[in-house]
Parts: C-alpha cells; sequence; structure tokens
C-alpha cells in the first residue's frame, strides 16, 4: 500500500535554484527508507515537502493520501497529525522535562489528561529513558534528548516517521542505539520511517533501501543500498574538514 | 469537550508563559501601564476641556434691545416667533427696569446718575440663548429683521474667536486621544512581539506536532489579554483615586464656578472601563498578529 507518491515534483525557490527536479518516487506502508546525498542535493528539500514545510512548485507530493502541494497553511496540521518528524538539533522545549515535552505533542491536540498519560508513558518506555521522566533537557545527553525527541515524534502512532539527520550531532556509538531504537519502532508498529542522513557507516550496516538525490534529481533508488559517496560529496567533505 | 480543554489549557500555559518569562512580562506590563496613564490624563483633560468649553458656550446669548415704543402685541409676536424660531433653545424678556437694577447693583454712580434721570433711558430687551452657538449670527440677524427691534447683538469678533479656540481645543484633545492609543497599541504589540519572538521554536514544534493554527494563538492570546489587564491595574487606580482626590481638593472647579470639572462618578469608571478595554483588547490583537508572523513553518 503506497503511503508516499511523488509524482514529477519541482521545487525552484524564488531566487531561481532548482531544488528538486522531476522527482517521482514511491514509498510503501511500513518501509525504511535512506534518503542520502551530499550537501545541497536537495535531500532536505525533499525531506521538508514531505511534512509540508516546503511545497513543490509543480508536481504532487501525496502523504497518507494528503496532496501537499493543494494544503492551505492553516489546514498543515492535518498533515502533521499523521506524521512524526525528528530533528538533528532535537527542537526540545528547555524549561519542559522528559515527560512535559512528549506530552507537549498530545495536549496541543486536545486530547484529554487520562488518554494522553498513559500514551505518553508507552512512548518514554519504548525509547528507554521511563527512569529519566522527571529530567530536563539539560539534564540529558545528546543521544537521551534525540530519544525523547523520538518519543515525541510517536506519541501520537503516527503511520510515518521523518528524520531530518537524526544522528548528526550524536557520536558513532549513541548513533547506533538511535538506529536501533527507530528499527525497533519500524518493525514493531509498521511505522514507515524516512531518514535523510550523511552517516555512511549506519546506511550500510542497516542493508535499507536508499535513495540517492544528487543536484536535485533522484540518481539512484536499491533496496538495500549501500552509501555511495560521490566525488563531489569526497571534495566538499575535504573542504569542510 | 476537546474545544473546552484546549481553551483551558490555554489559559493555563498563558499564566505559565507570565510567570516563566517573567521579565519580559514585567516589560509589557510596565509599558502598558505608562502608556495607559497617558491615555488616562488625556481622557480627563479631554473631557474637562470639553465640560468647560460646553458651559461656557452655554452663557453666550443674543441680546436683542426693543425700540422705545414697542409695544406688548409686538413682544407678544415676537415671543411667538422665537417658539419656532430654528435654533433658539430659551429665551426670556428682560425689563429696562430689571437692567437699571442691574446696573445700580454693579456701580454705585450707575444707580445715582439713573436715579437722577426722571424717564429710565435704558431699553427692554430680550436674552435668547442658542442651541448651537456656531449660528448665533444667524439668530440675531433674524432678530434685527423686526422693525420694532432696536439692534441684536451677541458680541461680535470676540465670540468667534472664543468658538475657534474652543473648536481647537477640542479637536485636539481628541487627537491627543487617539494618537495615544495607537501609541498604546504600537508598543503594547512591539513588546507582545519580543516575547513570541523568544518563543518562535515552542510555536514551530506546536506546528510540527499537529496543532492547529487556533490552538497555537490561543495560549499567546490569552497572555496578550492577561498582560493587558495586569498593565490597566494601576492606570485604573491611579482615575479612580486620583480624580476624585483632586476633584474634592479643588472642590469641583478651577477659579471660576463656569469652569467646572466633570463629577468623579461614574466619570471614573467610564474611564476605567475604556483602559481595561484599550489594554486588554490591544493586547489580544497584538499577540494574535504577532504569532501569526510565525505561522509559516
Amino acid at each position: 500500500m503506497k503511503l508516499i507518491k511523488v509524482e514529477h515534483a519541482y521545487k525552484i525557490y524564488k531566487n531561481g535554484t532548482t531544488a528538486i527536479a522531476d522527482l517521482s518516487v514511491t514509498i510503501d506502508k511500513g518501509e525504511f527508507v535512506f534518503v542520502i546525498g551530499s550537501t545541497g542535493s536537495g535531500k532536505s528539500t525533499f525531506i521538508k515537502m514531505l511534512y509540508r514545510e516546503e511545497k513543490p512548485t509543480q508536481g504532487s507530493v501525496i502523504v497518507g493520501g494528503i496532496d501537499v502541494a493543494k494544503l492551505r497553511n492553516s489546514k498543515v496540521y492535518k498533515l502533521r497529525r499523521k506524521l512524526g518528524v525528528v530533528f538533528q538539533d532535537f527542537k526540545l522545549l528547555p524549561k519542559l522535562n522528559v515527560y512535559e515535552n512528549v506530552a507537549f505533542a498530545l495536549e496541543n491536540l486536545g486530547l484529554p489528561n487520562s488518554e494522553i498519560r498513559p500514551k505518553v508513558l508507552k512512548a518514554i518506555d519504548a525509547v528507554g529513558l521511563k527512569e529519566k521522566t522527571r529530567n530536563l533537557p539539560s539534564e540529558l545527553s545528546g543521544g537521551e534528548q534525540q530519544r525523547v525527541a523520538i518519543a515525541r515524534a510517536i506519541v501520537n502512532e503516527p503511520k510515518l516517521l521523518i528524520c531530518d539527520e537524526p544522528t548528526g550531532n550524536l557520536d558513532p556509538t549513541t548513533s547506533k542505539e538511535i538506529m536501533a531504537i527507530l528499527d525497533k519502532i519500524n518493525k514493531e508498529s509498521e511505522t514507515t520511517i524516512i531518514m535523510a542522513t550523511h552517516d555512511k557507516d549506519l546506511v550500510n550496516q542497516m542493508k535499507k533501501r536508499v535513495l540517492v538525490i544528487e543536484d536535485g534529481v533522484l540518481v539512484s533508488d536499491t533496496k538495500k543500498g549501500s552509501y555511495k559517496v560521490n566525488e563531489s560529496d569526497k571534495n566538499s567533505k575535504k573542504k569542510h574538514s | 469537550m476537546k474545544a473546552i480543554r484546549i481553551l483551558r489549557r490555554s489559559i493555563r500555559d498563558s499564566f505559565k508563559s507570565i510567570f516563566r518569562n517573567f521579565s519580559l512580562s514585567m516589560a509589557s506590563i510596565i509599558c502598558t501601564t505608562i502608556t495607559l496613564i497617558l491615555v488616562a490624563i488625556s481622557l480627563f483633560l479631554s473631557y474637562n476641556v470639553r465640560q468647560i468649553t460646553t458651559t461656557l458656550e452655554h452663557e453666550l446669548t443674543v441680546v436683542a434691545y426693543f425700540k422705545r415704543d414697542v409695544t406688548e402685541e409686538q413682544k407678544i409676536r415676537i415671543e411667538n416667533d422665537l417658539k419656532t424660531m430654528e435654533n433658539v433653545d430659551e429665551y426670556r424678556i428682560k425689563t429696562k427696569e430689571e437692567w437699571k437694577a442691574e446696573m445700580g447693583k454693579e456701580q454705585e454712580i450707575l444707580e445715582t446718575t439713573l436715579d437722577y434721570l426722571q424717564d429710565n433711558p435704558l431699553l427692554d430687551s430680550l436674552i435668547v440663548k442658542v442651541k448651537d452657538v456656531n449660528n448665533l449670527k444667524g439668530v440675531a440677524e433674524k432678530l434685527r429683521k423686526y422693525d420694532f427691534v432696536e439692534n441684536a447683538e451677541y458680541g461680535e469678533g470676540m465670540v468667534e474667536n472664543i468658538i475657534g479656540i474652543f473648536d481647537v481645543i477640542s479637536v485636539g484633545t481628541i487627537a491627543i486621544v487617539i494618537a495615544l492609543v495607537v501609541v498604546t497599541a504600537f508598543l503594547i504589540s512591539n513588546t507582545i512581539k519580543l516575547t513570541i519572538f523568544s518563543r518562535k521554536t515552542q510555536i514551530e514544534i506546536k506546528r510540527l506536532v499537529g496543532a492547529s493554527n487556533v490552538a497555537i494563538k490561543l495560549p499567546f492570546v490569552f497572555e496578550g489579554f492577561f498582560l493587558g489587564i495586569f498593565g490597566s491595574i494601576v492606570p485604573v487606580l491611579l482615575s479612580i483615586y486620583g480624580y476624585t482626590i483632586l476633584y474634592n481638593t479643588t472642590g469641583g472647579y478651577l477659579s471660576t464656578k463656569i469652569m467646572t470639572l466633570v463629577e468623579p462618578f461614574p466619570f471614573v469608571f467610564i474611564v476605567s472601563g475604556f483602559l481595561v478595554i484599550v489594554g486588554s483588547v490591544v493586547g489580544m490583537i497584538g499577540s494574535w498578529l504577532s504569532v501569526r508572523k510565525h505561522l509559516k513553518i
């Protein structure tokens, strides 16, 4: 069953930059997909289009039956309730503890407290942070903060989990722990996971579907793929190091 | 039920964020307080100036002097005409004897002089008060047309000047009140903008977890409302007690009894109500508009 259907999507920014060009792809329910590409390749734009932070300039992006291109700004919440988003910088509220950060999502949807509590505790348990429910984000390690962000993203049991470089700020060991959690979520609840990453080791190790985007074009789509770093990416990495 | 829960949580969150962002909240409250005090002062000034000008205007009259040979029938005729004449508020006949007595009271020499003359040289007259002082001249001109009227006077020149000054004062004070309300709106909404900018991440996360725009805006709108209410407490107290004390100290008038001040009750309550409404409504609208800018993610 198709959860995401992208057809001939283009994204051209106002300054004339083409971030995505004629991209077509379908993703089924329950899949785990890596999106890779060098810096500025358009993978972040692709990810952003899935949760409607960006709108396609042309073509269609359908997520869970909702046409993102036709979705008005005031109706974005209808799409966002069907998915969870995890970011590299966690985006936690510093003055709320772990429980409150996770409950924050459901409170804003107007759920009663009697429903919120079990759901929040279940999500916190799923990411292995049962013992730190009352801790503030500042009292947690980077990996733990990312786990809180994952718990918040899955608390509403979304069909789709979008992860934008979730291990970008983490060390290799912690990254593996996060991947293990995401893999477990994918297998146990059949949540579709789309993850943008630069982490070669993780992609190679996980053996999942890999979409490679270069210059806004989908250049490769392989089942059980691996991270193929092209020359331009190598060069850009050298420049940054 | 869901809507009530969102409303209840919005009120709870608005209080939480007022206390969590205490310094910015205090900045908003102080800013609101200062501007509302200025609004209150200009309101008091405006109303009192209007009260004084209205009283003074009411004192302006047209005096028509009858010719010496005027008959009682002619007096009755003009009185009947005045009943239907436009812009006439009230009128009365003032006889030459009344004039004589009045003048005599004012200056002794006049009394002796008038007593010395066997015939009273003064004229019977008609004193007319008008509804609209701007058309004092029109009434005077109509009265002059009667052949048994010697002349009709209303202080030509000076009256026009006074009316002109009153109009300027009246329009000026209203303009000051409006300008201050606009300044208040600008200052309050700018301070709220700062508090909202500091919570950009919070708004962003709310959008990402699927909160509707209304659910995101509500806590901020309530926050703006409460900040406006808190900010109007001091101006309201100052208005009620300050004006009442001023009124009681001056005895209710400035220098002469013509310049009476507006009575404190219910005036201070009307001003206080206005201040609370300006504070809270501006706070709410300012918040609503400021959050809107951050809802494009």
